[in-house]
């Protein structure tokens, strides 16, 4: 039993200390934006906020996140960058399937949250952890810079 | 807008629910006609009926609901399918929700195949004037509504999002919403008059797609998504070898609170969540008895498809006399190697099922949805009129989801359950238990007059049968359509030219439809070859091919075209070069020059590619870009990384980590051209994906010297070569 801070409020978890936070995001909390794509961190599909910075939470175990507060996709858009990257986004119609986007958004969000003027490689370094295999990539690095240059 | 109902909440998606859902609403306009679609292209023995009644519901407050009979897996078809059904309707995009057509082959089929089934590119081409049939007749029965109302003839009325207007009687107007009861019981138009190019205002047009939102905010609903009351989840390990069995099974540490599901080849552990099942299949020591097939690996694979490819096979196509061709001039002879590929698409293979006493229901995404109900139905031993089922928007096709082995792995696993199910496969049992794209071997010779004309070509395409695997049948006569597609166009006007298919199935591995299909061998085996012969015959590339174009007069255009944007010739650094292809695949022309460097250490990395795609008329431009940017990348991975490998009948990659997916530090730049064009539709989906990789073999060789005749490219070859 733990007790996470998700979105700005409390849940109380009944599973195993070990279970990853993925999983308790999208079986106990029921929260699904969270995508399960591998399980070992090679994806980034899980990606989520703790603390403003991007995890993978499916290596993160519930036990070990602490009071950490976790944002994830479900709130990003509440937030200044999170509203700005998903306007971005839609603008320029980044999605196909759509499934690793969360994750490519929570990555995205994270890195103009330290680095509001991202260069290529600062994209490259910050996003190269997510996949995306219809190959948005094009289309993600333009709108990150769009995000970037807008108010 | 919402695109897919939550999985509590399923029953909006069922056709009984819709019409549920239309007459609570108020009498919405559930249009019930049938249009006779002409100008489908079905073939006259078997007249194809459209039933608008399927596809469109327009409740009191205007809000337009499109049931959309092909599958959302990325390519955007609910958005152009929805252009296409809106702008003869004539109603507001921003009014309409898209939502998938359930699983009814009869109101949904595909006008061409009268089956339901997204794939080979076919969902522009098949249903471009039918959906506009659809919407016309919808619209004709809206005017007529107007009409009878206001006592006028219907020919002085017209329409304007979504409202009929009276314009000699001071501009009144009644809104679809308010007509739609009535015009629902009017009779239907037979043969409804589409629009005038001139009048489109969505179609050809770059409209947003309706599910970017979504996407992008964390709301749009996958298969793995389902949530239902008392669900448990499933983890699963299926035999590692094909036509393995379990051998044994220790549970000694299975934690009590998980059930354990034994069937033949499959285990399975229930549990409350997905971890802890996960965990308690971990905890099992299971041995498997692998049979036959676990004493194949690749090497012996290979040496059978090599030496299959060396006899002869059955003639595919033939013009002219190729052996006469052949036996004139000098002569050049190869044979081109494509690897057997995995899908990797994002979304895990899931299913959630729920069987009870004769009937079941199941939550997911599938490309052939009746395919789907069809193959539950069998392996549960019902009738499929007993089996309801929720399709769901997919985290990737790419082809993977044609096949149902999915959905009969998890109906049979759910059958052992009491209640609902979700069954996820974990990334190494999604890699290891794929269908793969067949290997090929493509045994090729050509003929080359002194002025530098093809004189002769042969072309025999060696590799496994999807069509065989999926029916069960063996081939009529030797030949699979389905293996050729790409090579029979003889695009380059050969005067001697023949193809031929053999059979080699390489049994450890099941084959299954890949994004850009047999294409992508064929088009990488033809053109490895033309970059060859233009080589041989001391010619550039480009102009080789332009000489050879004249009977293909859009795909010349279309390379001239791109040969212009990549400022073709141009000067490159050391080890960088460019290299082209030109393709007519799926109805559509592609040509592309990818700009190459290779480093010393052999690394290939790819720059930039520049694409002209003449795909005829279009429905959403942006679209088209969209796919040929991602399936030059989908390509590409396959080209620089894609490789499946067996050992012990087992399949030996596993995750992301050894199959390799291409990243955004390592993808190309992308400048595409769409050719405007009033020809029929192409498809878009599948081409891409072969356009890009001869033309990165074609790039290597200019930069290196080095002719690399098989996929993915050889490290080792290219490193410490001097450029040329």
């Amino acid at each position: 039993m733990v007790t996470l801070s998700i979105n700005g409020q409390p849940h109380t978890i009944d599973a195993a200390n070990d279970t990853p936070l993925l999983w308790a995001l999208r079986d106990f909390v029921g929260l699904t934006g969270t995508k399960f794509g591998c399980g070992i961190a090679q994806c980034g599909a899980c990606t989520v906020h703790v603390d403003g910075k991007a995890v993978r939470s499916c290596q993160l175990t519930i036990g070990n996140v602490g009071n950490k507060a976790i944002t994830t996709i479900e709130a990003i858009g509440e937030t200044p960058i999170g509203a700005k990257i998903q306007k971005a986004w839609a603008e320029i119609d980044v999605v196909q399937c759509g499934y690793c986007q969360s994750g490519q958004v929570m990555s995205a969000v994270a890195l103009l949250n330290r680095t509001p003027n991202p260069d290529d490689s600062d994209i490259d370094a910050a996003m190269a952890g997510n996949i995306c295999r219809c190959g948005t990539y094009v289309r993600i690095r333009q709108a990150i810079k769009n995000a970037a240059k807008s108010a | 807008m919402t695109i897919q109902k939550k999985s509590g909440n399923a029953t909006a998606l069922s056709r009984r629910n819709l019409l549920k859902v239309g007459a609570a609403a108020g009498g919405g306009l559930l249009l019930s006609f049938h249009t006779p679609s002409a100008l489908a292209q079905a073939p006259a023995a078997t007249p194809y009926v459209l039933n608008p009644n399927a596809f469109i519901a327009i409740a009191p407050d205007g809000k337009v609901t499109f049931q959309i009979p092909q599958q959302e897996m990325g390519q955007g078809v609910y958005t152009s399918l929805s252009q296409l059904l809106a702008d003869e309707l004539d109603v507001s995009f921003d009014m309409v929700t898209p939502l998938p057509a359930p699983p009814v082959d009869a109101l949904y089929g595909s006008p061409r195949s009268h089956r339901m089934g997204t794939g080979g590119s076919q969902s522009i081409r098949s249903f471009y004037y039918p959906l506009r049939q659809v919407g016309a007749s919808g619209r004709a029965m809206l005017v007529q509504a107007a009409a009878n109302q206001w006592k006028v003839n219907p020919a002085t009325l017209r329409t304007e999002a979504g409202q009929v207007i009276d314009d000699a009687h001071g501009g009144r107007k009644l809104s679809y919403g308010e007509l739609a009861p009535r015009a629902a019981k009017l009779p239907a138009p037979q043969n409804p008059k589409i629009k005038d190019d001139k009048d489109l205002k969505l179609i050809g047009r770059s409209v947003h797609r309706l599910d970017a939102v979504q996407k992008g905010n964390g709301t749009a609903q996958y298969g793995i998504d389902v949530r239902l009351p008392g669900m448990k989840f499933a983890a699963l390990s299926a035999s590692p070898v094909v036509g393995g069995k379990i051998g044994h099974i220790d549970s000694a540490k299975l934690a009590a609170n998980l059930q354990l599901v034994q069937l033949d080849d499959i285990v399975a552990v229930i549990g409350p969540d997905y971890w802890s099942a996960q965990k308690g299949l971990r905890s099992l020591n299971i041995t498997w008895d692998g049979g036959e097939n676990s004493k194949l690996d690749s090497a012996q694979i290979w040496k059978e498809l090599r030496a299959t490819s060396e006899q002869k096979g059955v003639e595919a196509v033939s013009f002219g006399d190729a052996a006469r061709g052949l036996a004139d001039g000098a002569r050049l002879d190869a044979a081109y190697e494509m690897p057997f590929l995995s899908h990797a698409p994002m979304e895990p293979q899931n299913f959630t099922v729920h069987v009870t006493a004769r009937v079941c229901e199941m939550w997911g995404g599938s490309q052939s949805q009746t395919g789907a109900v069809a193959a539950a139905a069998k392996a549960l031993g019902i009738t499929p009129d007993k089996i309801t089922f929720h399709n769901y928007m997919m985290g990737g096709g790419f082809g993977r989801r044609l096949d149902s082995d999915m959905v009969v792995k998890s109906a049979r696993i759910a059958q052992k359950v009491d209640g609902p199910v979700q069954v996820i496969w974990s990334r190494e049992e999604d890699t290891t238990q794929d269908m793969y794209r067949p290997a090929y071997r493509n045994v090729m010779s050509a003929s080359l007059s002194p002025k530098g004309r093809i004189n002769g070509w042969s072309h025999r395409i060696a590799g496994g049968s999807i069509s065989v695997r999926m029916s069960g049948k063996p081939l009529t006569g030797g030949l699979d359509r389905g293996n050729v597609d790409g090579a029979l166009d003889n695009v380059y006007g050969v005067d001697n030219y023949r193809v031929e298919y053999i059979q080699a199935e390489p049994r450890a591995l099941n084959l299954g439809y890949w994004r850009g299909v047999a294409p992508n061998n064929n088009v990488f085996a033809i053109e490895s070859l033309m970059d060859e012969l233009a080589r041989k015959a001391g010619q550039d590339p480009v102009a080789f091919r332009l000489a050879h174009l004249d009977k293909t007069p859009r795909l010349k255009a279309a390379l001239s075209q791109v040969a212009q944007k990549a400022n073709w010739g141009k000067k490159m650094p050391p080890r960088w070069g460019q290299g082209v292809c030109a393709q007519f695949a799926f109805g559509t022309y592609i040509t592309t020059i990818a700009e190459v460097e290779v480093g010393t250490d052999g690394e290939v990395r790819v720059h930039k590619f520049t694409s002209v795609v003449d795909a005829g008329r279009t429905v959403n431009p942006d679209t088209i870009v969209a796919q040929l940017q991602g399936g030059l990348i989908f390509g590409t991975t396959a080209a620089l990384f894609g490789n499946i490998t067996v050992k012990d009948g087992r399949v030996q990659q596993t995750n992301f980590n050894n199959y390799r997916i291409m990243r955004i530090n390592e993808a190309p730049a992308t400048d595409i051209t769409v050719v405007k064009s009033i020809e029929a539709p192409g498809g878009i989906g599948e081409p891409g994906c072969s356009a890009g990789p001869p033309s990165i073999v074609n790039a290597i060789a200019a930069a290196t010297g080095v002719r690399l005749r098989s996929l993915p490219i050889d490290r080792q070859l290219l490193a410490a070569k001097r450029s040329v």
